[in-house]
């Protein structure tokens, strides 16, 4: 049963979050029946589970929470802001109730007591009473298995079911079986309704039966085997009260209706039959035996009377090959554990690393059949690498839908007026990127309502909408996923931000800063512009850890700002984590891996131009003027650079920068591993993988060495300029 | 004696009980969320009986009956519904629509193999 109630918590959490979805929608569209459909299936669903999987506590609550909302489906009562309020507040209590161990403690809490007396506060008292009373739904205690032992009765029941019985998919035969199952039973077949052959109807039932049971089962446990077909035929239990004394048999009445009935029996059997019950299976086989007689003779009397057969069509039956196990019993999607998810990956990781050790064995082997295996396993192990990359693959849709709370809840406690937008909730990204962008996320979202979007009268001064507006986007850029969080506020005061700036040492009041540069500012560690430390935000732990985070991420964080207009975030984050097309570049004895989605294009210097490169540190790209690093130089690598040197340009923020190298070797699907903890701080390397004979390639950080070198660059003009 | 039952139910865990149920009683499971999936993944292949929910999107449990009853190859199956309601008119309704039974949730394994049983033989 474990396994049930883990399936049962992970649907609930699924529902609960679509719940809190459909409930953020009525609110907007408060008559959508649609709408009210959906959430009352909810609810209904997590009742009806819940209760069960063994979760009472759960259907409790919920049952009180779909009854209000069964009367909104019948538009006994409408749609109002508190209901909304009320009716997340009860999600979350269920929330809590799926989570905990004892859903049922938490029901008797007086936190779910009041949500409740609150709910029902907001329906009128006459349409209360109705709603309460319709549904009985914690009654039904009965314990099927209690069968209890009575004395041992002869019950006669009649049994005419409905003609149409078949067209209910109802066997007939079945129930007298499981009739038999209870006692000693004899079972009479009344064929006396079934029509001339010509005018039978193969799908309808003409038989009807009498059928003597023996038993120790009460009348209710017979009543159940009928329960299905009770309502439209026939059942009728009678209890035959044992008289031993034959000379009362005809004033027993139910023998007399029977005799007149079938007139199968005789007046000696029926006589044996009751002084001897126990006997009378035995009688019946005699009596069905004669009876059986009787019908085979009309079967051969009847068959000449059918004088024109119908032509016998032959009817093409569908020969569809039957191919039930291949169809069918995969379902359309399972569930996984996460963490099976992370084995596999890290198992495909030790895959490509062998596989690339079994690519340098064949190079130097020069083997064609080792070749040919070699390459087969490099198509099938990024194949395998793709697959298993895309299974992690999760739309952003999945945490965006949380953050339509988070905005409604803040602008109830902020007292402003906030919409949010979504955008390409659709796009994937990976599952680990995805989690650990939801920090980040909230408190980017919860500074724009808190600093970015003003209040109302303010808005309204201003002539902005009343309602301020929260963009959050999601779009694919080449191997990246970019996230924008754009909001129609205040934007960022590039004044106020460099006095703080300078006021708490973090720039000199000198500095010759372009405005995007002083709203970058923003992102320092301990930086706020805010005096006043709200609840929401302003402890100036905010923005640095966002960069923190997304850098971990091996994503860029950017922002813009047009004061007055609004502030817009971006987030370029890479779409999976754990294995990167890499171009593998050797310096001396070095190995290096840049980052493919990064490298725009590799182009060659020779001598001279590679000297004065190395000299400027600057090369000309088809006249255009970008820095370039001597890695050679950078990582103190011994040795002469090549004759003719090949650059490799990468990009970064929009800027490009041109890296020198020895020898570029080529493509290599990259493992990640960190450096530990020990080499977290190295600035330029974002982590390393190891090579098919072993060696380790250091990944060069593009971006940060993108930013180190334009910042260089642009003190350098400046001090050019001041000459 | 293996049969191949199909569960129609948009809760996740009610398939997975049933099908967890019925297989551990040697059946072949089909399962399908809702009636649409149901009709879609039976498109005219033998199915012994289906076991039905009755509240699902897109197409219900009462409709989903109605459409199987007019298909003569399901005209005969055993459609049992299962139900929360416990309002006699749902039931009537999915009577009526052709259904042979019902069960109540919450109901136990065993009583869910007495039904099949009841209904299967």
């Amino acid at each position: 049963m474990d396994i049930n109630k883990a399936a049962y918590r992970d649907e609930a959490h699924e529902l609960l979050s679509q719940l809190e979805i459909s409930l953020l929608e009525l609110e907007e569209r408060p008559d959508d029946p649609e709408l009210i459909g959906r959430i009352f299936r909810s609810m209904h669903t997590i009742k009806g589970s819940g209760s069960m999987f063994g979760f009472e506590g759960v259907a409790e609550f919920t049952h009180e929470l779909e009854t209000v909302f069964e009367l909104i489906r019948n538009g006994k009562i409408h749609v109002s802001k508190e209901l909304i309020n009320v009716s997340l507040l009860a999600r979350d209590q269920i929330l809590l109730m799926i989570d905990s161990d004892n859903d049922l403690e938490l029901l008797g809490t007086s936190a779910s007591k009041k949500i409740i007396e609150d709910i029902w506060d907001l329906v009128p008292r006459d349409i209360r009473e109705e709603g309460s009373g319709e549904t009985e739904f914690f009654e039904h205690e009965t314990d099927l298995q209690s069968k209890d032992v009575f004395d041992e009765h002869v019950y006669w029941i009649r049994f005419r079911p409905n003609p149409d019985l078949f067209y209910f998919g109802t066997n007939p035969i079945l129930l007298l079986d499981e009739i038999k199952t209870l006692g000693e039973c004899a079972v009479i077949a009344d064929t006396r309704n079934i029509p001339p052959i010509r005018a039978i109807n193969p799908e309808k039932c003409y038989t009807g039966w009498e059928i003597f049971l023996k038993t120790t089962c009460s009348v209710n446990i017979i009543r159940e085997i009928f329960l299905f077909v009770e309502g439209d035929g026939i059942v009728d239990i009678r209890r035959i009260p044992h008289e031993p004394d034959s000379k009362n048999l005809s004033e027993i009445e139910p023998m007399k209706e029977l005799i007149e009935s079938l007139k199968i029996l005789s007046d000696e059997s029926l006589a044996r039959f009751i002084e001897a019950p126990s006997s009378f299976p035995e009688l019946f086989k005699a009596e069905e035996s004669k009876k059986r007689a009787v019908i085979d003779a009309m079967d051969t009397t009847e068959a000449p009377v059918v004088e024109e057969p119908e032509p016998y069509e032959q009817h093409p039956v569908e020969t569809r090959p039957f191919s039930l196990k291949d169809d069918f019993t995969a379902t359309s999607s399972i569930r996984v554990a996460s963490d099976k998810l992370d084995a596999l990956l890290n198992l495909v990781g030790e895959l490509v690393t062998v596989q690339a050790r079994l690519n340098q064995v064949q190079s130097t082997k020069n083997d064609p059949e080792i070749t040919s295996i070699a390459e087969e396993v490099e198509r099938l192990t990024s194949e395998l690498r793709e697959n298993t990359m895309n299974i992690r693959m999760l739309p952003i849709g999945t945490i965006f839908n949380k953050f339509k709370r988070l905005v409604r809840d803040l602008s109830r406690e902020l007292n402003k007026e906030v919409s949010l937008i979504t955008e390409g909730s659709d796009t994937e990204l990976d599952k680990t990127v995805i989690e650990k962008l939801n920090d980040p996320l909230i408190h980017i979202i919860r500074n724009s309502m808190d600093h970015g979007i003003e209040s109302v009268n303010t808005r309204k001064a201003l002539g902005k909408p009343q309602k301020g507006v929260i963009k959050l986007s999601a779009s694919h850029s080449g191997t990246s996923v970019l996230i924008r969080i754009a909001d129609d506020g205040a934007g960022v005061d590039p004044e106020a931000v460099r006095s703080k700036a300078v006021k708490n040492g973090f720039i000199n009041e000198t500095d010759v800063l372009t405005d995007k540069e002083i709203v970058r500012i923003i992102f320092a560690p301990g930086f706020s512009t805010v005096n006043k430390i709200s609840d929401v935000s302003g402890r100036g732990v905010g923005m640095d850890v966002v960069k923190r985070s997304i850098e971990g991420l091996r994503g860029v964080v950017d922002i813009s700002s047009e004061k007055g207009k609004g502030t817009t975030i971006t987030l370029q984050l890479p779409l999976t984590l754990a294995i990167i097309e890499g171009l593998l570049v050797r310096i001396g004895e070095g190995f290096f891996v840049i980052p493919v989605s990064a490298v725009e294009e590799c182009v060659e210097l020779n001598e001279a131009d590679a000297d004065r490169a190395r000299r400027r540190c600057m090369i000309d790209l088809r006249g255009d003027i970008i820095p370039f690093l001597d890695l050679r130089a950078m990582f103190n690598i011994s040795g002469r650079a090549p004759s003719i040197e090949p650059v490799v340009i990468a990009e970064a923020y929009g800027d490009k920068l041109g890296f020198g190298v020895d020898h570029v070797i080529g493509h290599h699907q990259t493992v990640l591993k960190s450096l530990g903890a020990v080499y977290k701080d190295i600035k330029g390397v974002s982590g390393a993988t190891i090579l098919g004979d072993g060696t380790v390639a250091l990944i060069l950080d593009v971006p940060q060495l993108v930013k180190t070198v334009s910042n260089e660059y642009s003190s350098l003009s400046q001090a050019e300029r001041s000459y | 004696m293996n049969k191949t039952i199909m569960t129609v139910d948009d809760s996740a865990s009610v398939r997975q009980m049933v099908s967890f149920t019925l297989q551990g009683a040697g059946h072949v499971v089909i399962e399908a969320v809702d009636g649409v999936d149901a009709l879609s993944k039976l498109q005219g292949s033998k199915v012994n009986m289906v076991i039905t929910d009755l509240n699902m999107p897109n197409m219900d449990g009462i409709e989903l009956i109605r459409k199987l009853r007019a298909d003569p190859l399901y005209k005969f199956i055993p459609i049992i519904m299962l139900s929360t309601e416990s309002q006699a008119a749902k039931k009537e309704e999915g009577k009526s629509a052709g259904a042979t039974g019902w069960i109540v949730k919450p109901f136990k394994p065993k009583q869910l193999l007495a039904v099949v049983k009841k209904v299967l033989g």
